[in-house]
């Protein structure tokens, strides 16, 4: 080969790279009959059958998750089930990603192929967002309580759980109370996870501690006062907790989402005994959202995706992993209940308060408004 | 960029025959230019844009007007006090460095071992690092515990979670990026010239005042102010290290963009990205300014 074809050629290589990186992924196919009668289907019935939806998404042969951790609420093994029953394969894209990251990288690659199919978002980004969601009633939609979905099949509420303290048995003693970590065993141990300005978890943890310091649903104020006497006692610690924190013993208390905590003791099962307990008296539980992405490049398996993680078995997965899914209840009545794993969670003691959404804006604005100048 | 130069001065000499060739060398650069605007100057376009939309992409100046709040305020001067005590701190004791380390045998064991370790400490920031002081004088770290237990002292390290403990852990990584920065400068120093300065009466005072020094200010202002660009932009230590506080921008940043609890605050983050551009700009003014005066003194 000449030179001169020979450069010729790498610049044409060049140029193709830098095309390919803005462009990043082929666009979606273009909406045949059957792609367009997927991405407005909203029901099983609509496919023809339970069995035509699973043609139909065996057929796509790929869904598109984002932001679901392996050892969230078990979604590593909710996967690799769904991925083995159906032949579907699952691309799990930016597994550490936030609610509003999801939401984001939706609207960024609307129109390709590695767009999310399917999200699973915090509550306040879920209700904030959804024009973005294409209503789908999975096959057990009549079996979810009413207060915990949208009428239409916009969005249902998947699993939730309660705020726990989780705990090194070794190292601390037992926990009952917020008011308990306040002891000076406790000093330099204590972590909330994350910011309550931006982490779900963290602000849920707020508003459980004020929940125990005599606040409402409606009053968080003492659990920031709750959380500035934490500080003041030198008991909080204020880095991101993780499992390396946990295991070196830098973070030996956090208080997080009871299926998190559930989800250390298992990751660290054989180095630190990790338990958890739900706090008396400070009974606060939030559901995380459901949806389809009304873009989605594989519309008939993100649907397929919902009726599996609402069937029996995709509930009961996420129950192994210590979050409650929404049919909980009505699973223990009708048996069909993993009773091993139900009978695993956190005993709760007192009244679970949920925030409606009211609720949660007020307290926001307060976070917003004391947190940073009270943490300093 | 000198060999772009040259042969752009072959073509004014050469004949028509070698414009082929140049075309072929412009192509060339396109993929660099192509990565530039890419991966710089559209996301810089899109922040300054967008700084002036509403999330509905209406055009408004609140986004602006929340840079005024007590709290991003305040966090704009810990950023300015953090990475321009870190920058200084860090240029002085890195040149320090950097000089020891020149006089040293050029193929020697030392000048190895501290340019290779330069290499990794400076990639060393982040999550890893922030891990590693809150292993050590966390609060319940090794030091704190090791010293409560065996000799009684119970020590607060609470410091470390605030300004003045980033101080120290940024300086971890600030140093050994000025020693890799500012040893090819210090290397430029040519013995001839000392020889010459001595031969002529001059004393190690006067070679550092009137050769060396005026010789090295500019390479040194320039590190320094790369330093201050690093320090400004680290995000992971800083979010490791303390999580429960926004007092740096990069922090304020992070919250505004992924904050699962606050809503529709994305625009506010590129405003105060916005806000870190023209601080970098300004500080490169200052420095632009301050070479044109240096070269005007020493002239």
């Amino acid at each position: 080969m000449r030179t001169g074809s020979l450069r010729g050629a790498a610049v044409c290589g060049l140029a193709c790279v830098v095309v390919g990186l803005a462009a990043c992924a082929p666009p979606a196919k273009e909406a045949t009959g059957e792609a367009k009668k997927s991405s407005t289907a909203t029901s099983a019935t609509a496919f023809g059958g339970i069995d035509a939806l699973v043609a139909a998404a065996k057929k796509e042969g790929t869904l598109n998750v984002i932001a679901l951790p392996p050892d969230w609420a078990n979604y590593g093994e909710v996967i690799s089930a769904f991925s083995a029953k159906y032949g579907v394969k699952v691309v799990s894209a930016q597994p550490d990603a936030d609610s509003a990251t999801e939401v984001s990288t939706a609207k960024n690659l609307k129109g390709q192929s590695t767009a999310p199919d399917v999200f699973d978002l915090g509550k306040a980004v879920a209700v904030a967002n959804t024009d973005l969601y294409a209503p789908y009633k999975v096959q057990n939609f009549d079996a979810i309580p009413a207060e915990l979905k949208d009428p239409a099949g916009k969005w249902v509420n998947d699993y939730g759980g309660y705020i726990s303290i989780g705990y090194d048995a070794k190292k601390v003693p037992a926990p009952k109370t917020f008011a308990d970590l306040l002891k000076p065993e406790y000093k330099g141990k204590v972590a909330l996870n994350g910011n309550p300005t931006k982490a779900g978890a963290a602000f849920a943890g707020v508003v459980a501690a004020s929940l125990g310091n005599g606040g409402s649903a409606d009053d968080v104020a003492p659990g920031v006062d709750y959380f500035v006497k934490l500080k003041k006692a030198g008991n909080l610690v204020p880095v991101d907790p993780t499992p390396a924190t946990i295991q070196s013993g830098q973070t030996a208390v956090v208080i997080d989402w009871d299926y998190n905590n559930a989800g250390q003791t298992k990751a660290l099962a054989g180095k630190i005994d990790w338990k958890s307990v739900i706090p008396q008296g400070a009974v606060n539980g939030e559901y995380y959202v459901q949806a389809i992405n009304k873009d989605a490049p594989h519309p008939a398996a993100a649907r397929l995706w919902e009726e599996f993680l609402y069937s029996d078995a995709g509930q009961n997965l996420w129950l192994k992993g210590g979050a409650r899914p929404v049919r909980s209840e009505e699973m223990a009545k009708a048996g069909s209940i993993d009773k091993a794993a139900y009978a695993a969670l956190p005993k709760v003691s007192g009244f679970p308060v949920f925030l409606t959404e009211a609720h949660g804006m007020k307290i926001t604005d307060y976070l917003n408004e004391n947190w940073q100048k009270e943490m300093g | 960029m000198t060999a772009a130069v040259s042969t752009s001065q072959d073509v004014v000499v050469r004949t028509r025959g070698t414009r082929r060739r140049t075309a072929a060398a412009a192509l060339g650069t396109v993929p660099f230019f192509a990565f530039v605007t890419l991966f710089l100057l559209v996301p810089t376009a899109v922040v300054v844009a967008e700084a002036f939309l509403t999330d509905a992409g209406a055009p408004t100046l609140d986004n602006l007007r929340a840079l005024g709040s007590g709290d991003i305020v305040r966090a704009l001067v810990n950023s300015v006090v953090l990475s321009g005590v870190t920058a200084g701190l860090g240029a002085v004791f890195g040149a320090l460095i950097a000089y020891a380390v020149s006089t040293a045998s050029p193929d020697g064991p030392l000048r190895r071992v501290v340019s290779a370790g330069c290499g990794v400490l400076a990639q060393f920031g982040g999550v890893m690092l922030a891990f590693a002081w809150i292993a050590t004088l966390g609060l319940s770290g090794l030091v704190p515990t090791f010293l409560r237990d065996h000799l009684g002292a119970d020590v607060d390290t609470s410091w470390l979670y605030g300004l003045s403990g980033f101080v120290l852990v940024y300086l971890y990584f600030q140093i050994p990026l000025m020693v890799i920065v500012f040893l090819p400068s210090i290397d430029g120093l040519r013995p001839q010239w000392r020889e010459a300065a001595e031969s002529l009466g001059g004393s190690t005072w006067q070679y550092w005042r009137h050769v060396a020094g005026p010789l090295l200010a500019p390479a040194f202002a320039s590190s320094a102010l790369l330093l201050f660009a690093n320090a400004l932009s680290a995000y992971a230590t800083a979010a490791a290290l303390n999580a429960q506080s926004t007092f740096l921008l990069p922090l304020q940043i992070g919250n505004a963009i992924g904050s699962e609890v606050v809503l529709g605050r994305q625009n506010v983050a590129k405003a105060l990205a916005l806000e870190m551009v023209v601080l970098v700009a300004v500080v490169m003014v200052a420095y632009a300014w301050l070479q044109r005066r240096a070269e005007r003194w020493l002239g």
